[in-house]
Order: structure tokens, then C-alpha cells, then sequence
């Protein structure tokens, strides 16, 4: 890539970073330079959120219908997985997935719902979706 | 209290950290010569690890080896230490900026404050340097960021501790220097990294990894094509652009790097051979940006055709093929 063809295009990056890019100068030299983004890449990233908007939409109407507990959509909207969601709360996988049922979750105890409360960064009223706005998230 | 320290800004985290905390130390040393004196060029698909619903992919190698091997073929030692309690990584810090030495911190992405959110996933290997403390802030340089930023001791804890797979536990580190830095050690350095790079891109064993990776992800798009269909190939493809050219790897997937490190070697290692295959690189990387276009034709839905997917496949084959031979003129370079 030569410098004079490093990409400026508009990116989630304006207003944060200017990339550091390395690219050949007028004499055969590698320069750097700051970019800030490349339309190829935002298109990427653009994809893998698309992505992501489904997976939550999916969680929520799944609460909405009762098959799953608020355990799992709030694990969608703070794009963890069950390792990672795991790490943050202390509990074990396969817990996890038991609070995952809409009749555990029901029972769980003040604590383990502060718990998880606390890990998604929510009030417990939301936590339990009790008035459920999902325009607000 | 700061530490007189000098913030340059990389192209990648820890080649950038690795940099500037040993010219803080005293050694000439350059984002592109710590990144090919750490062997960090690779390629890897990881089938059975998945990120974001897609297979993971790599253009580098694995977080924390590039300042590990740099100190090392530089004859450094490195001091490092990971944390079970908050308390005590937050106590080493302060007691090293006491001591005028900025530290690398490993930190996760998702919680730190001065990204973009769009670029706040659960990824757990950055780097950065804390260089001092005032009052309740840690001054912190970032190799990405333009200039120096600054985190609250509790956003600066809550990243050092970020959970998931790679999880940091605190983990800081630099290095401990000794002794002067010559160019003749330099040079050793140099040749032990190019060596390594050489024997991870061409001769690691299994499908995955290196030249031969990059054959056998070229093959897995059309039977991802045939078997999973048109859109969840374009949502891998979606991950490998990601992977090669996301915040950190200069451009082309650490390609143009790794030609200017050749570039900056001619330096200590005066073959002429050696510029010739730096612009192999610079053909390389400028390969991979061809076929992220033409990648991103097919996840944006314009491309649809099976034809198309051929095409990506010939265009990774053909890049195999020019790594293939720069590293076997590399390797066979005398010195």
C-alpha cells in the first residue's frame, strides 16, 4: 500500500482514534500515517453487530414467550457467553443455565438476583422485566 | 506523580507497549523491529473456538509472546506477575510508579471507557502503559490512542480484572534492564526472530497454522458455501476481514508491518536480498486488502455467485503462495 492510498473514510473511529497505519512513501520507505477508517472494514464490523441485534432480538422474544428467563437476554445485550457471564458472576455454567428457566429464575434468591443485577449493570426491576421496554435498552 | 515517559502511538497494542517501555528504558528500538524480533507475523484458523458466532482467525501470534521473545533475544529480563486478589495488583502498581517504572497492564476491552462502543467486545488481550498517578486517576498510555488517556482507579481495576477466556488477573509487567543494548545484540535478535517466523510460517505440523492455513481456509470457503450456504459464509468471511484489518494490525493483517521491520533489519543485517523481500510483503499485504474487498462484496450481499467464492479462494491460494516464498528466501538468507 502506498501512503497516498491509505483509506479516509468515515468510521464508528472518528472522533476517538486516528489509526496508525505503515504504508511505502515516495521513496520506497515504509512512513506511518493515520487513517480514520476504511469502508471495507466498517462493513465487516457492521456485519458482526447485525449479528449480534439478532441474537438479542431472538433472546427477548424467547422471555416474551416464556421459554427462557431475563438471565438470557441480558446476557445477549452485554455480549457475553455463558464462560464469560460465568467469570463475572461466580456461578457455574450449568448453574447458569438452570437460571436460564423461566421457573428457576422465579425462585432464585434476592442475593443471586443482585448478583446478576450487578453484573449487567441494571436495577433489579429490570432484571426481572416485570415492565419491559425494550425501546429503553 | 509521573514518570517521565515517553508515549508513541502503534499500530498494534503490544508491539506498542513492548516499544515504548524499552525506549523507556534505554534501548533504540521500533514498533516493526519489536514485532519481527518477537516473530509476530502467523496465520491460524482456530475451527473450534468460536468468536461472535464465527470461527476465530488470526494474523498474529498469541497475546503476551511478542514482548516475552523481544526481551528475551535481547538478553532482558522481564518481570511479570499476575494477581488472585484485587487488592494486591492494585498495591504492586502504585509501589512501582513509586519507584519510577511504568508498567505493561493486560486489560479487557469491553470496560474500558475511552474506546468507541462499537469496538467494546468481551476481548480480553489488550495492552497499555499506566504512567502515574494523580489523585484518583492512573495516567495510562494506550499504543492505539494518538495521545495519553486517563481511567479512575476503579475503571482501571474493573478492565485489569475483565473475566472471560484470557482473562488478565491483574497481570502486569516490564522489563528489567541490565545492561547496554548493542547493535551486535540487536542483530542476534533479529536473526533468532526472522528464524522463528520462519519455522511457525512454513513448517508448523497440521492444517491450520501458517502458509498452509491460509491454503486450507482458502479450500474451507467453498465448502462453506456448499454446506452452510451463501450468508453464513459471508458472516466468517465478516470475521476474517475483521481479524486482518481491525485496530492493530497496520493493514493488511500485519503484513506491511512485517515489511517495514524487514525494511528497518537491512540496518543490522546489510544483504540487499533482504529489502527485495520486504516488498514481497508489501505485495502480500496489498494482497489481502484485494480479497477483503472482494470479501466484502459477498457479505454485503452483492456477490452471490458460487464464481464468487471461487474467486476468494484463488485470491488466498495466490497469497499463500507469495508468503510461501518469501519465507523460504528468508530462510535461506545468510547471516
Amino acid at each position: 500500500m502506498n501512503k497516498k492510498d491509505i483509506p479516509q473514510d468515515h468510521s464508528a473511529l472518528v472522533n476517538y482514534i486516528r489509526e496508525l497505519c505503515y504504508a511505502v512513501g515516495e521513496n520506497g520507505n515504509y512512513e506511518t500515517a493515520n487513517s480514520t477508517g476504511w469502508e471495507v472494514k466498517t462493513n465487516a464490523l457492521d456485519v458482526a453487530w447485525k449479528d449480534i441485534e439478532t441474537r438479542i432480538i431472538a433472546a427477548k422474544d424467547k422471555v416474551l414467550r416464556g421459554e427462557a428467563s431475563p438471565v438470557l437476554f441480558y446476557m445477549e445485550l452485554r455480549l457475553m457467553d455463558m464462560k464469560i457471564l460465568s467469570g463475572y458472576t461466580g456461578f457455574w455454567q450449568w448453574t447458569i443455565k438452570r437460571h436460564m428457566k423461566p421457573e428457576v429464575f422465579k425462585k432464585l434468591s434476592e442475593a443471586k438476583l443482585k448478583k446478576y443485577a450487578d453484573v449487567f449493570e441494571v436495577s433489579m426491576k429490570e432484571l426481572k422485566m416485570e415492565h419491559f421496554n425494550a425501546d429503553r435498552l | 506523580m509521573q514518570i517521565d515517559f515517553e508515549h508513541r502511538q502503534a499500530a498494534h497494542c503490544e508491539n506498542g507497549v513492548t516499544a515504548n517501555l524499552l525506549r523507556f528504558s534505554g534501548v533504540e528500538i521500533t514498533e516493526p523491529l519489536a514485532f519481527g524480533i518477537g516473530s509476530g507475523l502467523f496465520f491460524i484458523y482456530i475451527p473450534f473456538l468460536m468468536v461472535n458466532n464465527a470461527p476465530a482467525f488470526s494474523y498474529r501470534t498469541m497475546p503476551g509472546l511478542i514482548f516475552k521473545r523481544t526481551c528475551k533475544r535481547l538478553g532482558i529480563e522481564v518481570i511479570r506477575k499476575k494477581f488472585s486478589s484485587q487488592e494486591s495488583a492494585r498495591k504492586m502498581l502504585d509501589s512501582c510508579l513509586q519507584n519510577n517504572q511504568p508498567v505493561g497492564c493486560q486489560v479487557g476491552v469491553y470496560y474500558l471507557t475511552y474506546f468507541p462502543k462499537e469496538y467494546r467486545f468481551h476481548f480480553n488481550a489488550h495492552n497499555l502503559v499506566v504512567f502515574g498517578k494523580e489523585e484518583d486517576q492512573y495516567l495510562i498510555s494506550d499504543p492505539v490512542m494518538e495521545g495519553t488517556t486517563s481511567l479512575t482507579d476503579y475503571e482501571l481495576n474493573r478492565v485489569r480484572f475483565a473475566k472471560g477466556p484470557l482473562a488478565p488477573k491483574g497481570q502486569i509487567y516490564y522489563p528489567n534492564l541490565t545492561k547496554n543494548i548493542t547493535p551486535e545484540n540487536m542483530k542476534y535478535a533479529i536473526r533468532k526472530g526472522i528464524r522463528q517466523n520462519v519455522r511457525d510460517m512454513l513448517f508448523i505440523p497440521g492444517p491450520i497454522a501458517g502458509v498452509s492455513g491460509i491454503k486450507f481456509v482458502a479450500k474451507k470457503i467453498l465448502k462453506w458455501h456448499d454446506k452452510l450456504g451463501a450468508q453464513k459464509t459471508g458472516l466468517y468471511l465478516a470475521q476474517l476481514v475483521r481479524m486482518q484489518e481491525e485496530i492493530g494490525t497496520g493493514g493488511g493483517g500485519f503484513r506491511f508491518i512485517y515489511a517495514a521491520f524487514l525494511q528497518q533489519a537491512h540496518k543490522f543485517i546489510p544483504d540487499d536480498k533482504i529489502v527485495a523481500i520486504s516488498q514481497q510483503f508489501t505485495s502480500a499485504g496489498d494482497m489481502w486488502r484485494d480479497a477483503a474487498v472482494q470479501a466484502a462484496g459477498i457479505f454485503k450481499g452483492r456477490l452471490t455467485q458460487r464464481s464468487d467464492f471461487v474467486n476468494m479462494h484463488d485470491r488466498m491460494l495466490q497469497v499463500a503462495e507469495v508468503e510461501k516464498q518469501a519465507f523460504t528466501q528468508l530462510s535461506k538468507l545468510k547471516f
